[in-house]
């Protein structure tokens, strides 16, 4: 079903389907539309059972949706074409960012044009794989080590200029975002390892220089919540009573009393997880897990499927993106990640990372569905 | 461009293979990373559940306590003595007021309240959650309660809250009876907490401090109901879960009579004493005054320290209950209780006579005890010696009884010994003995200090209580009775009598010992030679009594009283004792009054008056004749 053979794939363009005309992956087209739906009705339930705010969310999802449709239109080839110069803009947007932006929630992120306000980090996390995609795919792989410095040097320049915005969560998954095109791109397991190691020896230098006092309580609330559970331990505590209090079975739709009672902040938005924990208990949560994990199959299967490297590359490493979303905003709720600012992936309540998240999807549907015929 | 071409579509299958491999590693990844959420999500909503479930009920359910109403205290026909009446308090909250400082200005101009207040309220407001009610003015008049009822409507979120307080319609006159009470204190807490009853009390503000109220407090007091409720994060209360509703006080019925209360109270008007009226038939007490009384409801309110030391500094030191804890020498009134254990041991029999000369010697001892009449009785026997107060008769008794058989008849009596009336402030008197004086003073007893115990003064003192129940003890032939003010108690499911509390009876040889010494005490209100008949002159009843006159004595001598006072306060305390009627004694009274000279001509008239207005008011009831009254 998800996996489907070569032969077959070959016979579809040879005699398209309407959703291959359409360019719509139609099994991750229904992936997504359910958990879309998931997402709503837990919005609602978090949201203290207002309507308003459901509404709300689903305009959005329908202009999140327009959008992923319209990238799906588009031959992934023009998106290698203007790689570099989108790269520029976007990394000039960020260092914009830093002189003018707008401080909202302690840390500068938008650039306000009078008529929108506008986050250049969050279009970052397209253009940065795409520009590492198209950089090494433009050579022969596995890539050379030359090629992958460049490449990485590539991916920490953005990275950097956010981290000091500062967005740890949006620094890291533009990093991930790059680092897995590297992976992809079969750099050797000596290399991985050697930056793996590099990256360990640079923690204490990112602990004692480049975090910020408040990312450092983070991480120690981490390791012990009680430790100040009014402060910055109680999103925690909260967060794992209200996961815990769910048991096995939940306390049903719109019965968690840990969010319907507002014990749970930021409950419609990162801490979304905790809520549907609560009411929908483990059986529920194994079933968005496995609906998460389908969704990572079904964007590896188009990857592996890809008819270029690029499209590969880039097919790869927005799935895999889309797993880190989840990973770590799953973790940081469960208590086993520190918290920074990553929401669960096309559940919690918000804006922008839904459009981008939806425009990534829409790109692999692209590479997907837009296929040369070959011989 | 062919070649270019034909190399990355070489390239390309390579290439495939390679990202197929590097894709297939990195699904095993993703699956590990889900594995390990889903081991982490199993450690917290099944092995962890039950600790997490209880969190988050703890989390959201507050348990609030609600305080029990407190019993009601009443007279024995019913007249209300301790009420409970809302007090009303003008309280604010926050959240509902647009403009908290302009709607605190124009309440504080409405009904006069300080700029000290107002700031102190303001700065309140500011910790306080904005949703809480906090309240601006306490205690307000009903007029002021009015005031604001009617401009309600313009002052949003402002509310007048009433809540149940103690109060005590008949003011001073029930005060040592049934005492007060008064804001729950920092040792009250701590008893409390001693006696596992803190959890009771969550939800209650004051406490039994004096008398009725102390002794029953646990009674009156109830039991702590409980509202369950469910909050938000910020303590809102969003509903309530479960309401356990708190277990009101019990009732209390006194035996004492409003009326009796009332003329007793004012028969000692202006005069420092105590006047107690018992039921010798089952011990329950019918009044229980200590003059001068004071007002028990500003304790309620919170008294102020200066008015407090006023009460607490006066002469005439109002705050000391003079029946209970007031230790006066019983004088003559225990003559007739000697005369009995004389009769018993065969010292004399109501036939010996003694020849009073006026005064009495101990064999080789110089000193000369008097008797109060100077030239003597001349012949006495028991009776007339009862009835003229012979003190010679009494001290020659006494040094033949000795003191060991006095202690130990007396104590039968109850001297010496709390009484074990239902309220806690009770002295025990002394009853003076070889053990108590060397213990007391250090010294061995003398024959002399014996001849002083004969006529009831020396060491021996005795509350008001006491005599009453001594004197009732001999009234109803010995049986005993404790004095117990709280008649019944009513709960929710009826009325329970409290069953009088026997103890065991005063056993003599020859009953008929009592009445020889009951005689005497008849003759002392009703024969000629009666050192009472004054003041028991026209009875419609046949009576019994004793009058006493002790030296001087005072509660606690101040020494800087000018000369005056000092001289009133070296007058003779008054005593006397009756019991009415004669055949079935049905009320026993004892009378001190302090300084005020003679007991018959002094407290025989109070006894007698009391007798009187109970007689008018109640009406002795009895089937057997209660005598016709003496010519």
């Amino acid at each position: 079903m998800i996996f489907g053979s070569v032969e077959r794939l070959e016979a579809q363009m040879r005699k398209p389907s309407v959703w291959f005309k359409l360019h719509i992956d139609a099994y991750l087209l229904m992936l997504l539309m359910v958990l879309m739906a998931v997402g709503l009705m837990v919005i609602y339930s978090a949201g203290g059972q207002d309507l308003d705010l459901a509404i709300r969310q689903i305009v959005r999802l329908g202009v999140a949706f327009f959008v992923m449709i319209a990238l799906a239109q588009i031959n992934p080839e023009n998106y290698r074409r203007w790689a570099y110069p989108i790269y520029v803009i976007g990394t000039l947007l960020l260092v914009a960012v830093l002189v003018v932006g707008v401080v909202g929630k302690g840390a500068q992120r938008w650039i306000d044009l009078g008529f929108m306000r506008f986050q250049p980090s969050e279009i970052m996390k397209l253009i940065v794989p795409i520009a590492a995609a198209h950089f090494l795919a433009n050579d022969a792989l596995p890539a050379r080590f030359g090629r992958v410095v460049i490449a990485f040097v590539v991916i920490l320049v953005p990275t950097l200029l956010i981290a000091r915005q500062p967005d740890l969560g949006t620094s890291l998954l533009i990093a991930a975002s790059g680092v897995f095109v590297i992976f992809l791109a079969g750099v050797s397991w000596k290399l991985i390892f050697a930056g793996a190691v590099a990256l360990a020896s640079f923690l204490p230098v990112l602990w004692f220089y480049l975090m910020h006092d408040y990312q450092r309580t983070r991480v120690l609330t981490l390791f012990d919540p009680e430790r100040d559970p009014l402060g910055s331990g109680y999103h925690i505590i909260q967060s794992t009573i209200a996961i815990g209090s769910g048991g096995f079975s939940g306390k049903g739709w719109l019965h968690g009393t840990q969010s319907q009672l507002e014990f749970l902040p930021e409950r419609h938005t990162d801490f979304i997880f905790a809520v549907f924990s609560e009411e929908f208990g483990l059986t529920g949560v194994l079933l968005l897990l496995s609906l998460y994990l389908l969704i990572v199959v079904r964007g590896l299967y188009i990857a592996a499927n890809a008819q270029t490297t690029f499209g590969s590359l880039l097919a790869g490493s927005i799935t895999l993106t889309f797993f880190v979303y989840v990973f770590v905003n799953i973790g940081m709720v469960s208590g086993i990640l520190p918290v920074v600012g990553v929401p669960l992936p096309l559940v919690s309540y918000g804006g922008t990372s839904m459009v981008t998240l939806l425009a990534g999807f829409g790109i692999l549907m692209g590479i997907h569905t837009h296929r040369r015929m070959i011989i | 461009m062919a070649a270019r071409k034909r190399i990355t579509i070489r390239d390309r299958q390579a290439e495939s293979s390679l990202f197929y491999r590097r894709a297939v590693v990195a699904l095993l990844v993703v699956v590990l990373l889900i594995a390990m959420l889903i081991s982490n999500l199993y450690k917290l909503q099944v092995t962890r559940h039950e600790d997490f479930n209880t969190r988050s009920h703890d989390n959201r359910i507050r348990v609030l306590p609600v305080a029990p109403n407190r019993g009601l205290i009443y007279d024995r026909n019913g007249v209300l003595l301790a009420d409970n009446r809302p007090v009303y308090s003008l309280e604010l909250v926050p959240e509902e007021i647009t403009d908290l400082p302009a709607t605190v200005a124009a309440l504080a101009q409405l009904l006069g309240i300080s700029e000290e207040r107002q700031q102190k309220f303001l700065e309140q407001s500011r910790v306080s959650r904005r949703f809480k009610k906090i309240p601006l003015k306490e205690s307000l008049s009903e007029q002021e309660v009015a005031q604001i009822s009617v401009n309600q409507h313009h002052y949003p979120g402002v509310y007048v809250e009433a809540r149940l307080k103690r109060h005590y319609p008949f003011g001073d006159a029930f005060t040592h009876a049934v005492g007060y009470v008064a804001k729950i204190n920092k040792r009250d807490l701590e008893r409390l907490d001693q006696e596992d009853k803190l959890a009771n009390y969550k939800a209650t503000r004051d406490i039994g401090k004096q008398g009725i109220e102390r002794y029953y407090e646990d009674m009156l007091h109830g039991s702590v109901g409980y509202q369950e409720v469910e909050v938000n994060n910020r303590g809102r209360i969003t509903r309530t879960v479960n309401f356990e509703p708190p277990e009101p006080g019990s009732d209390l019925r006194l035996s004492l009579d409003i009326q009796l209360q009332l003329k007793a109270q004012e028969l000692l008007t202006d005069k420092r004493g105590a006047v107690v009226a018992l039921d010798p038939r089952d011990g329950s007490v019918l009044a229980l005054v200590s003059a001068p009384s004071y007002d028990p409801n500003p304790f309620v309110h919170g008294i102020s320290s200066k008015a407090y030391r006023a009460l607490l500094n006066s002469d005439d030191r109002p705050l000391i209950n003079r029946t209970t804890q007031g230790q006066y020498p019983p004088a003559s009134t225990i003559k007739p209780i000697l005369s009995l254990l004389a009769l018993n041991e065969g010292i004399v029999t109501p036939e010996t006579r003694i020849w009073d000369p006026g005064w009495f010697q101990i064999d080789g001892v110089k000193r000369k005890y008097r008797d109060w009449k100077k030239w003597g009785h001349g012949w006495v026997d028991l009776q007339s010696a009862i009835e003229q107060s012979c003190n010679i008769y009494f001290f020659d008794i006494a040094t033949k009884l000795g003191i060991d058989k006095i202690d130990e008849f007396a104590s039968q009596f109850g001297f010496g010994e709390y009484t074990g009336i239902d309220i806690r402030e009770e002295s025990a008197g002394v009853q003076p003995s070889r053990a108590w004086k060397r213990a007391r003073h250090g010294q061995p007893w003398y024959l002399g200090d014996t001849v002083n115990i004969g006529i009831g003064q020396g060491y021996w003192t005795a509350t008001p209580l006491q005599l009453a129940h001594a004197i009732g003890i001999m009234a109803r032939h010995g049986k005993n009775y404790t004095p117990r003010l709280v008649q019944s108690i009513q709960t929710d499911t009826g009325n329970i009598n409290l069953p009088a509390d026997q103890r065991p009876p005063v056993v003599l040889n020859r009953d008929t010992y009592w009445d020889e010494a009951i005689e005497g005490m008849r003759r002392v209100n009703h024969s000629e030679h009666g050192t009472a008949r004054k003041a028991f002159a026209n009875t419609s009843y046949i009576s019994a009594g004793k009058s006493g006159t002790a030296q001087v004595f005072s509660l606690k001598q101040d020494e800087e009283y000018d000369a005056e006072k000092l001289n009133k306060r070296k007058h003779d305390n008054a005593m006397f004792v009756a019991f009415a009627p004669l055949n079935n004694p049905q009320i026993v009274v004892a009378v001190a009054t302090e300084n005020q000279g003679g007991g018959s001509s002094n407290a025989a008239p109070i006894a007698r008056a009391i007798i009187d207005h109970y007689v008018e008011t109640t009406g002795f009831e009895s089937n057997l004749p209660i005598g016709i009254p003496v010519p």
